[in-house]
Parts: structure tokens; sequence; C-alpha cells
């Protein structure tokens, strides 16, 4: 791939990659919510589920951008093995590698998730649980990578995102006290 | 009546063809001894048809309050082999699984020691399961074979080729690839050949097990067993899945699914229990219903939810609450348990519908101390 | 013959999300408990489309659209 000089691409590719984690952030809110069987007179729960798949999707085309955007950078100096699998770097430590394994870890998720009927509801589920080892890994890429470390609007967008999974963690926490009947007594 | 799968064998198994055997079965309207009275030759029909057949007896009976298939089992074991073996020939199975409860040692070895006895080129085995009320259910058995809980799934063993037939109907089988099914419908009524084992507890002299010829009338059974104890009150038949009956209506009636009807009742799994005048339907029901609640398998949510409410609303006799409950629970599982446990709590509600109007005025016709109906206590799945 | 489509629930796969009682009023209603009960009625042409949507949308894939002989 032909390395650009151009500082647009270096700008697309942060940018890129902040919203990816901001909507990635309300992908787990609304996973979370979905479980939760959350519902408002305005929000029906089949609503959230879909918003939680949309989002998904459209978090998967920023990522998408912020990838091919990091690899076309000619100041970055992304590989394509480094963009892919968790491998140290030079430049970037073990930052770069989060990314790319909270790229690996959602890939799954969403490969499964797409063929979700054909197989069996435990390995879907046990799949889709790599989310709550994604997202942290992705935070902490974006946080740690440090291209925008010190910049005061990444910090409080960091804060604002790690604050509402934090929360979202909680309430789905609580639904352990009032399980549902497959929790219910009768452990297998 | 002399005995039929309790007596002692005479003369060995005869090694007859399958389609021979099977004919023989059809011709003998031999149904399933287990509760639901499905026609045998069907379910052999149906899994002759599949390739690596495997015949599982189910000697588990969860049933508390039935002990038929135990004391079968330590009685005649080989006989109920025998019916396993034809039930082999027939489906072309190689293996030979027994199930029977964990805690009856006595049952177990006695299988044992007859198994170890035969070298029929079959391989057989001996598997102890949990005594819990849905264990024996057909695919619940199948699940925990398979090395998961005992608990029932959405597929049919039948359609996997895997036989899974009570005891006493393979005890029943082994008679009648002996003597014919002309012998075989000797005894019982022309729609409901043959005989059956009954468990009889209760306000009988001597509560127990014996063999009865179906459409004996029921006084006649309960002679059997020493006659009448006590005043009668109701009578349970069928079970915890099972319908109470007046005494006054059942005692006069024979022993068969077709005079059973008319009162909603069946036969079920050969239980009838007969409750004392000095006994409180109302309070030994509700103990049963909330057995029947903790023994769900915790699988379909109109089960859990429904049985512990329609628990709670015998135990505060909320007749209304339970009338609205009933549509809501009773179809909606995976298996038969709601809908045994829905009937079970509606024929209740409608047999002592006097004593529910003498609880709300605050007395009880009730004065036994101790527990009629027997509950199990096993609490695991696997 | 005529083929009628049945709408039906695997009772161990629901875990009472609901979702199809909200993408199915006509049909679905749920119980208190939250679980969904199943129509009696087949279900008929024009609700068909709908029907198949909320099979797919269930979150357990626990729904079900049957061909019966009528």
């Amino acid at each position: 791939m032909r390395s650009l000089n151009n500082p647009i691409i270096w700008y697309l590719m942060r940018g890129s990659g902040v919203v990816t984690l901001i909507l990635f952030t309300g992908v787990v809110v609304l996973g979370i919510a979905t479980t939760r069987r959350f519902r408002t007179a305005r929000l029906p729960r089949f609503v959230t589920l879909g918003l939680h798949r949309s989002v998904s999707l459209l978090a998967m085309v920023f990522l998408g951008i912020h990838i091919a955007t990091a690899l076309a950078d000619s100041y970055a100096k992304v590989s394509l093995a480094q963009a892919l699998l968790p491998l140290p770097s030079a430049k970037y430590g073990l930052w770069l590698g989060m990314g790319a394994l909270s790229l690996d870890l959602l890939a799954a998720v969403i490969v499964t998730s797409l063929l979700r009927h054909r197989m069996s509801q435990r390995v879907w589920k046990s799949v889709h649980w790599l989310a709550y080892a994604s997202w942290p890994l992705a935070f902490a890429h974006s946080v740690g990578i440090g291209t925008d470390k010190a910049a005061g609007w990444f910090l409080d967008t960091g804060v604002a995102c790690a604050g509402l999974i934090a929360v979202t963690l909680v309430w789905r926490l609580l639904a352990l006290r009032n399980p549902y009947p497959k929790y219910l007594g009768a452990a297998s | 009546m002399s005995a039929r799968v309790l007596a002692p064998i005479d003369t060995p198994l005869p090694r007859r063809r399958r389609a021979e055997l099977l004919a023989e079965i059809e011709a003998s309207g031999l149904t399933g001894r287990g509760g639901a009275a499905f026609p045998t030759a069907v379910k052999l029909a149906a899994v002759a048809r599949t390739r690596n057949a495997v015949v599982v007896a189910n000697g588990t009976e969860g049933e508390p309050a039935s002990w038929k298939d135990k004391v079968l089992l330590a009685e005649n074991p080989h006989l109920v082999v025998d019916g396993a073996m034809v039930a082999a020939r027939i489906v072309g199975a190689r293996r030979l699984i027994f199930a029977v409860g964990r805690e009856n040692r006595t049952v177990r070895k006695r299988l044992e020691r007859a198994l170890a006895q035969r070298s029929d080129g079959f391989d057989c085995f001996v598997e102890a399961v949990p005594d819990r009320f849905v264990a024996g259910e057909e695919s619940a058995l199948v699940n925990l074979l398979n090395g998961g809980p005992a608990k029932p799934t959405m597929q049919k063993p039948y359609q996997r080729g895997v036989l899974v037939q009570n005891v006493e109907t393979l005890a029943n089988l082994g008679l009648i690839a002996r003597y014919g099914a002309e012998w075989f419908r000797e005894r019982g009524t022309a729609d409901e050949p043959g005989t059956v084992l009954v468990t009889v507890l209760g306000a009988v002299r001597s509560p127990g097990v014996a063999e009865v010829e179906l459409g004996t009338p029921m006084r006649e059974v309960l002679q059997r067993f020493g006659g009448l104890s006590a005043l009668p009150n109701a009578v349970l038949v069928g079970g915890y899945f099972g319908t109470w009956m007046r005494a006054h209506d059942a005692l006069d009636l024979p022993l068969a699914d077709a005079a059973l009807k008319p009162f909603g009742a069946s036969l079920g799994a050969r239980s009838i229990v007969v409750l004392p005048q000095d006994a409180c339907g109302l309070a030994e029901s509700a103990r049963v219903a909330r057995y029947l609640a903790e023994e769900s398998a915790g699988q379909c949510g109109p089960c859990v939810f429904g049985l512990a409410a329609m628990a709670d609303a015998l135990e505060t006799l909320d007749v209304d609450r339970l009338r609205r409950l009933a549509p809501q629970v009773s179809g909606r599982g995976a298996c038969a348990h709601p809908n045994g446990a829905t009937r079970f709590v509606a024929s209740a509600v409608e047999v002592f519908a006097d004593e529910i109007a003498r609880h709300h005025a605050g007395r009880c016709t009730g004065s036994a101390c101790s527990p009629v109906l027997p509950l199990g206590a096993s609490r695991e799945w696997r | 013959m005529e083929m009628s489509m049945k709408l039906r629930v695997n009772p161990i796969l629901c875990d009472g999300y609901g979702h199809c009682a909200e993408l199915l009023p006509e049909l679905v209603e749920l119980d208190e408990w939250g679980y969904p009960i199943m129509p009696r009625e087949p279900v008929s042409r024009s609700l068909e489309p709908a029907a198949r949507h909320a099979v797919k949308m269930c979150p357990r894939l626990a729904l079900s659209l049957e061909k019966r002989a009528r």
C-alpha cells in the first residue's frame, strides 16, 4: 500500500478512531439494555436490540476507515500484520496490539452473530461474551496509543465512555439479584 | 387371579423372527405401562426404522406414590430383561440400558445380579438415575444418558433411534413373546387388554403393589390390599399427575380408562391413594402442588412461575386465581409436567369444594397428624 | 390440501424477552410473567411477513413458523 503523506489522512485516522470508541460504547450499553429487557413507552425492546445491531455495524464502518487510514498514513507506519494481530511494536509498544486484539475479538463476535442460525445458543453466547474483553482493549488502545493523550477533549470523551460503561456494568450485575428462570434453583 | 408379570418364569425365551414378534405385539394391543399408554407396536415400528437403535428400559419411577416398577424389578428382573431383549431384537439394537432410581439399592443389586447371569449377546448397562419427578420422562432420561442433566428436551427419543419403554411394558413383551397375543388378551377388556401393576396407598390395610386385570371393579382391587382401613373421603387416581375423585364415584368403577374418562380421570401411573375422612384433602394437595413446583426442571417460564403460583394459590385457597392460572400454565412447557400439575390442582379444587368453604369459615374436617401422600427428597439433576 | 402457518415457540429456549409480542401484537400476548402466549389460530396471509420478521428477530431464536396441512 502506498504511504500517503497528507495530514488529512492522519486526522481522519484519529477522528474515526474516537467515533468508533464512542459508537462501541453505545453498542455495549444497548446490548446490556437488551439483556435487562429495558423498555419505556417510546422505546420498545425490539428497538433496543435493533439499535444494538445497527450501531455495531455502523461502528464497523468507522473502524474500517480507522484501520485503512492507519495503514495508508506514512507517519503512522502501521503494517497490515500489526493492524490485524496483537503484535508488539517499536513505535507503539503494546498499545497498537491491544487495538488489533480488540478487533480480532470483535470480528469473532460479529461473524458468529451474523451466522447465529447455524450454531447453538451456548456457542453463540460464549463468543459474544468476548465483547466484554474487546471494549476494554479498545479503550486501552485509544488512551495508551498516545496520539491524543494530552488533548482535553479526548480525555473528557474517554472519561465519559468509561463512566458510562461502569454504570451500565453495575446495572447489568444488579440483574443477578432477580434472575430469570434459567438460573432459578434448578442449577444444572 | 394368577400373576403374570409377577409370576416366576417357567419357560425359556423363544427365538422368534422380528416381523413375527412385531405382528404379535400389534395384535395384543399392548400399550405403555409408564403412564402415557402409547401403543407399544407403533413405537417399536418407529424405532425399528432407524439405524443404531438403543433400548432403554425405564424403571426410574420418579412418582413417589408409585412403587410398581421397583417391585417388578426386584421380584422378576429376568422377565424385564427378556422383554428388553425382545424389543432389542425387533428394533435391531445391540445396547440395552436399564435405568433405575438411585436411592433404591435393592432394586439395583437384584437387577445387576440378573444381568450378570445372562450372556445373550447384548451389551447391557445399568444406569442409576437421580430420584426426581421428571427424571423418568423419556427425553429427560435420554438427556441424562447422553451426559446432560435429567431434564426434558424438545427432541423425542424414538425420532433418534432410542426406544424408551417402561419396565412393566417390557415384562409384558417378554410374556407375549412366549405365549402370544391371544393369551395376552384373555385378561382385561377388549379395548384395554392385559393386566396391570397397581400401587395402592392410604386408607387400606396392606398398602403395596399387586397385579390386577384391567376392568376389575375398584372395590375388588382394594380387597387385594386388605380392604379399606377407614372411611374414605376421596381417591387420587393416577398419581400426582392424576385426578382426585369422590370416594362414592370412584369405588364402584371398574379399573379402566374408559370408565374413568367421564370423570376426567385416567389410570396414568396406576397409583391409587385412598384418602381417609380424617385427612384434609386440601392440605395434602397443597403439599403435593408445592412438591410439583419444586420438581420443575426450571427450563420453561410458564412452568417455573406457574406451578409456584398455583402452589401459593392452593395454600391460600384463592380459587379465582387458580382458575385464571390454569390456561396460562397447562400446555406451555416442553413436557407434560405443567399439564399434569394443573390437572391435579384443578381436580382438588373441584372434589374438595365443600372443604374449601369450610376452610374459609375457619374450620377443617381433617384431624390426622401424619400426611398420607408421600413426597420425594432428592435435589440432584445429574 | 390447504396449508396453514402456525406460530410456535420453543419454551426451553424462550427466555421471556417479549420482542415477539411487540412485533406481532395482533397474535402474541405476554402472560403475567412475560412469556409469550402463542395464538391458537394459524397466521393469516397478511400477517405472514410480520410473523417471519418476529421469528428472525427473536433474541433466543425460539420462535418458528410451521406449515401444517389443514
